[in-house]
This record gives C-alpha cells, sequence and structure tokens, in this order.
C-alpha cells in the first residue's frame, strides 16, 4: 500500500507540475574495455558471436570458487610515466580505454572547441584503487606497522583518484568530482553533466566509470551470499548470484546543433531514486526502481511505447531479478524486449552505468537488440518481455537500469529523438 | 552565477556540538575550544542499524537530521548529496587488515557498509525519502564538489536539496599518509525560493584559475578548516553566522575554486 501511494502521489504531483524539459545532449563520443576486448567494437563483436568475457577465477591468490570477467591486458600495463603515482588497476584500466575509439582525438576537439576549463569530468567507481591498499596491508612495516614507501594514497586509494587520472591523463582543468554510489555511479554521471552543463558551469563533459578486481568485493559479494558458483545466468529461474568483472567506458558529452545529423543519439532522460529500504537487498516490489523508470521517461517526456529495448540492472541475484522485474512489469508489462547484457560482462560495478549505457547506444547505432548469454530458464514468475536469442530492428530509444548498495537507483534513457 | 537559498544548518565536530550551540563560536563571539566531536548513536534509525553505524553515519545522520529540524521540513521531501573525502575510514583499514590475512572472512555488514554510499543508504532509510540521492568525492575538495552539485540540483531540476559533508580520521597506518585530524560533519538545506525559513542567499559561482581562499580568523578554527575535507567549508558557515553580507572563495581543484556572495536574510 505504502509502496503504490507514494508511487501515485509522485505521478500526481509530476503531472500537476510538469517536469524540467532536459536540455538537448547528444553521445559525441565513446569508448569501453573490458573482458570483451578493448574498443567499443570489440563488445559488439562479442555480443553478435555470443562469446562471453566470463572465466573461471584467476586473479591474485582469491581462493573462491566462482568466474570473473578481467581485462588480460593490465597485468603488464603501466600509467603514462608523468602520472606513475597515479599507476593502480583502475587507473591502468581507464588509461588504456582512453586509448582506445580515438577517444583522444575527440577530446582535443572538444578542447579546441569550447578550452580545457570548460569540459567537465564526472566519473563513477565503487571501488577505485583499493587493490593497491589491499596489496600494501600485506607489506606493512614489520616493525613501525607503516606502509611501504611507494603507496600513494590520494592517487590510486581515494575515490576522486579516478577523476584526477582521467582530467590529467586529458588536460582537463573543469569541475570535475566522482560519484560513488556503488553499482549506480556510471549512469548517475550522466545527470551530473547535463545540469553542470544547463546550468552553465561547463560547455561538453566526458562522463565515465570504472572498476577493476579486487578482493574486496570478490569477498564481500561472496560474504553476502551473492556470487555465482558459475557463470552468471540472469533472470534465470535458477540464477544464483553475481561473476564479479572489471571494466572501463567514457562518453563525450556536448550540447546538440543544427548540424547534427538526423541519426544522432541523444542523452534524453535521466531518473534517479532511492530504494529507502535496505542497504544490500532491492526492495521486494521494486519500489525504488519503478520510481527511477518512471522519472526517466518524464524528463526525457517519453512514454512506455516509445521504448524499444531494455538493457536491465540484471545482476543474476535472487532478490536484484525479481524486484527489477516486477518494477518493469508493472511500468511497460511484456511490451518491450528487454535483457542484462552482465552473462557477457560480469558485473562491472561502478563501471556497470557506463557500460550499458554505450551498449545501449550501440543497439540504437546498430539495430541490435542482444539477448542473454548463460540464461537458460527463463523465472516463469517474472512477466516481462525477455530475450534470450539476439535480434534485429529499428531499435530508436533504449532505457537502461543500474541499481547500487544503499538503494541507489538510475535509469538513463537514450537514442534519437521522437 | 546560481542563486539559492538556505533553510536550515547542521554542524557537528570537535567543539562545535551543532550550529546552534556553535553559532557564537563561528561568528567570533565566543573561544574556540577544540574538545573532542561529541558523537552519538543516530535515533533517526531503526535499532538494527543504528548497531551499525560507524563514525559517518553517526556524522550524516546527526547534521542532516538538525539541518530539517531548523528547516522545518519532512526528511522524505528532499533529494540529497552526500560528500566525503574517505567513506568509513575504520571500516576500509579493518577490512584491508582482514583481507591480509587467512581466513579471509568479511562479514557481510562490513562490506555492505564500506560503500562510499553507506552514509546515504542509511539517511534515506532513516528519513524514509526515496528522492535522488548522490555520493560524491573530490579528495580535499569534496566539499566544494557537494556545494556546486547541490546548487545545480538546485537551479536545473528546482530541487530543495540537502547537503550533507562529512569525514573522520583514519586508523594508522592509513592516517599517515591521509592525515585527517578530527571527525567532522555539516549539513545545509538548499532551496531556490525563498520562504519564511530562509536564513541568507548565496551566490555561487565556478570560477576558473587559483585563489587567495578565505581562512578561518581563530587559529583553532584555521587548524581545523585544514585537518578534514568536510571542513573546508567552515568559512560559509562563519559567513552565515555573522549576520553580515560576506563574500567568501573556497578552493577547488588546482585551476579553479568557488566564489560565493552570502547575504543574510
Amino acid at each position: 500500500m505504502l509502496e503504490s501511494s507514494t508511487l501515485g502521489l509522485y505521478l500526481f504531483l509530476s503531472i500537476f507540475i510538469g517536469s524540467l524539459d532536459l536540455q538537448p545532449l547528444i553521445i559525441s563520443h565513446y569508448t569501453l574495455a573490458n573482458s570483451l576486448g578493448l574498443g567499443s567494437s570489440a563488445t559488439m563483436d562479442a555480443l553478435r558471436s555470443r562469446s562471453s568475457g566470463l572465466i573461471p577465477c584467476a586473479f591474485e591468490d582469491v581462493d573462491l570458487e566462482t568466474y570473473i570477467a578481467k581485462v588480460g591486458e593490465l597485468d603488464s600495463y603501466r600509467v603514462r610515466t608523468d602520472l606513475s603515482a597515479y599507476d593502480c588497476r583502475n587507473n591502468r584500466l581507464a588509461q588504456l580505454c582512453l586509448q582506445q575509439d580515438r577517444f583522444g582525438e575527440a577530446i582535443e576537439a572538444a578542447k579546441n572547441k569550447y578550452g580545457a576549463a570548460r569540459i567537465g569530468v564526472f566519473m563513477g567507481t565503487s571501488t577505485s584503487g583499493i587493490l593497491q591498499t589491499e596489496l600494501a596491508y600485506r607489506h606493512l612495516d614489520p616493525q613501525t606497522g607503516a606502509l611501504p614507501h611507494n603507496f600513494h594514497y590520494a592517487e590510486t586509494q581515494n575515490s576522486y583518484s579516478l577523476a584526477g587520472f582521467v582530467a590529467h591523463y586529458l588536460g582537463l582543468t573543469g569541475p570535475s568530482f566522482v560519484v560513488s554510489s556503488a553499482c549506480s555511479s556510471s549512469a548517475k554521471v550522466f545527470a551530473n553533466a547535463q545540469r553542470m552543463m544547463a546550468a552553465g558551469v561547463c560547455d561538453a563533459a566526458v562522463v565515465g566509470g570504472v572498476d577493476s578486481l579486487c578482493l574486496s568485493t570478490l569477498y564481500g559479494f561472496n560474504s553476502l551470499g551473492l556470487v555465482s558458483r558459475l557463470p552468471c545466468r540472469p533472470y534465470d529461474a535458477d540464477r544464483d548470484g553475481i561473476s564479479v568483472g572489471e571494466g572501463a567506458g567514457f562518453v563525450l558529452i556536448e550540447r546538440a546543433t543544427a548540424q547534427n545529423p538526423p541519426d544522432q543519439i541523444y542523452l534524453l532522460g535521466v531518473g534517479e531514486s532511492s530504494d529507502a529500504y535496505h542497504m544490500s537487498t532491492p526492495h521486494p516490489e521494486g519500489l525504488g526502481a519503478k520510481l527511477a523508470m518512471q522519472r526517466a521517461l518524464d524528463s526525457a517526456g517519453l512514454k512506455t511505447g516509445d521504448i524499444d529495448y531494455i538493457n536491465l540492472h540484471g545482476t543474476a541475484t535472487k532478490s536484484n531479478d525479481a524486484s527489477e522485474g516486477k518494477a518493469v512489469a508493472d511500468i511497460f508489462g511484456t511490451s518491450v524486449p528487454c535483457s542484462s547484457t552482465k552473462g557477457w560482462t560480469g558485473h562491472l560495478l561502478g563501471a556497470a552505468g557506463i557500460t550499458e549505457a554505450i551498449i545501449a547506444v550501440m543497439a540504437a547505432e546498430h539495430g541490435f537488440v542482444p539477448g542473454s548469454v548463460n540464461t537458460q530458464h527463463l523465472d516463469p514468475t517474472i512477466a516481462i518481455n525477455y530475450q534470450i536469442e539476439n535480434g534485429t530492428g529499428k531499435i530508436n530509444r533504449v532505457l537502461s537500469n543500474s541499481f547500487g548498495f544503499g538503494g541507489s537507483n538510475c535509469t538513463l534513457v537514450l537514442g534519437r529523438q521522437a | 552565477m546560481m542563486r539559492l537559498f538556505v533553510e536550515g544548518i547542521g554542524l557537528l565536530g570537535p567543539g562545535l556540538d551543532s550550529w546552534v550551540a556553535s553559532r557564537g563560536v563561528l561568528a567570533g563571539e565566543a573561544d574556540y575550544l577544540a574538545v573532542p566531536t561529541n558523537l552519538r548513536a543516530p535515533e533517526m534509525l531503526p535499532a538494527a542499524e543504528r548497531r551499525r553505524a560507524g563514525v559517518p553515519i553517526k556524522l550524516a545522520l546527526a547534521v542532516g537530521q538538525e539541518a530539517f529540524l531548523q528547516a522545518g521540513r519532512d526528511t522524505k521531501t528532499a533529494s540529497t548529496v552526500f560528500t566525503s573525502s574517505g567513506g568509513d575510514n575504520d571500516n576500509v583499514h579493518a577490512i584491508n587488515g582482514i583481507l591480509a590475512t587467512a581466513p579471509r572472512e568479511v562479514s557481510p555488514t562490513r562490506f555492505h557498509n564500506s560503500v562510499h554510499n553507506a552514509a546515504a543508504g542509511y539517511w534515506c532509510i532513516a528519513a524514509g525519502s526515496h528522492e535522488p540521492s548522490t555520493s560524491l568525492c573530490g579528495y580535499d575538495a569534496s566539499f566544494v564538489a557537494g556545494l556546486l552539485e547541490s546548487a545545480t540540483q538546485v537551479i536545473v531540476d528546482d530541487a530543495v536539496v540537502a547537503l550533507v559533508a562529512y569525514d573522520h580520521c583514519y586508523p594508522e597506518p592509513l592516517h599517515t599518509v591521509r592525515p585527517i585530524t578530527a571527525a567532522f560533519g555539516m549539513a545545509l538545506i538548499l532551496t531556490p525560493r525563498q520562504s519564511e525559513k530562509t536564513l541568507a542567499v548565496i551566490e555561487v559561482e565556478f570560477v576558473s584559475g587559483k585563489t587567495q581562499e578565505t581562512t578561518m580568523q581563530s587559529a583553532g578554527l584555521e587548524v581545523l578548516r585544514l585537518g578534514a575535507p568536510a571542513a573546508r567549508g567552515l568559512p560559509l558557515l562563519a559567513a552565515l553566522a555573522s549576520g553580515k553580507p560576506t563574500q567568501i572563495s573556497i578552493a577547488y581543484l588546482d585551476d579553479n575554486h568557488l566564489s560565493i556572495r552570502v547575504t543574510p536574510c
């Protein structure tokens, strides 16, 4: 009762007050790196060929029986020497990703256009460079207990490390911060960029997210009983948990101009909400998820029928998929094709939002609906139009869900203008 | 330039037991005495959650609650922006210790309290708020990052926003590499329109280039300002306490800062 009355009140108020139109913003350029490969085309190819990035866990000396999604190139990779204080797995992955898809060239062009001080940097991460600290704690000075001399707290462990590194690497001096709201982090950065640009604080923004493998998340999710021993199976009746992965993604956001082609992909809407229910379990009726999706549709000025594909959060835990599935069923019924791509990428935590936003953009660009790898037997209790097989067709607008611990929810709508 | 209204203020730090109790000290009318921060169990939380609350949750909930009470607003009705350089620093230290030695048994509560948005999550549960909530980090500039984000939410989303900034000390060995000297939290209720509760107007401008930061007149408060990232907001509180129109400047990143005009109502 409480849930439906809260949602009803919100819907009433949003109709009564009306919602501010989002300033038209375009997805100007993007890049991705994850276990499927380096560069956005590697992810697209793996989606088309249904090649999952999940492998049996072989990371540091982790002794858990599970599958992970790992970027193999990172072990021997180092960040640029002038930024060596920032060297850690998370920033290595950031740099490796920034070098793909001619992203650096797009940033240079944007700097010439707007000036480095007018481009914001808003990044999402959940664990930043914590692996560096985990490893350092194995090498404390036996006499004093001090950390090793080569440990750089600000540049690695601190959550801001990622945005600081990206800003320095790209030579950007506009406003910047890190959003760290667990697994919704790098979806929420789109809202930050939209607001900063609408308020005139910057003229363009690099948004993104990076999360990399570490012991904290593997053992932490394991302690909650949320890690599967098998490759994760989103929306399967027998799903039993996530597969932890690592990945990075970045998007350059600019204001729309008259020169944009008719096929241009826009950031159409963002919706944010809070569950106010539990720290690590989503609201069982999907209350927060529903609010986030409805707010995203409202901010885009769209109706459910305008959405052609939903990229679900779909972590493959019992509780997430049940809760999200109920929320999607309540708003969209069985009309819109949906899937979770985490069977390919694993759960990228703080990088999940940006990765799936870029998959949403590619779905619209290529007229491609990813299905779901590893999912065998759909959960019959979830009444949505879940796609196991890949599909094709005209995809104009995609809704992408990202939900995190602490009940932090964010939904994006990306695609062509209606 | 973004124009916002301050409707409520919360404060908890060493020798600063609440906004109401600290106004005289901040206005330079009473001496500052740096006694340890008076942390208390967050009465807003249900008993089970209250037992699990670490220092940042205690700080965030105390200052958030004080600010909402002053504004006379329902905690359900505002968006929230939490900002902190660290998060639960005691917990992160404990987890790193556990992971460095076998068996690596991280408790479920330790793990879910280790997320940077733990204070936000507990706040939303305690406040019953389904409104948007974000959790930011800007290292030493975390307060400024939070104020800038809050200002854009007020201006662009026409939202009432509670800004909550907090930081506390790391235990060793992390304290040596990140010497935060005190547990400190502050909160502001920021609104797009003036009301009978409005305390002041603040005009916030993001400016490129370095700045001469506004400092605290009291030597003890200046030590605190520099000792905890969240306390970089103290000059704003001092301006609000002064009762006079005041122009202040707070450093942001290497090459920019916020210029803030405070006009008490």
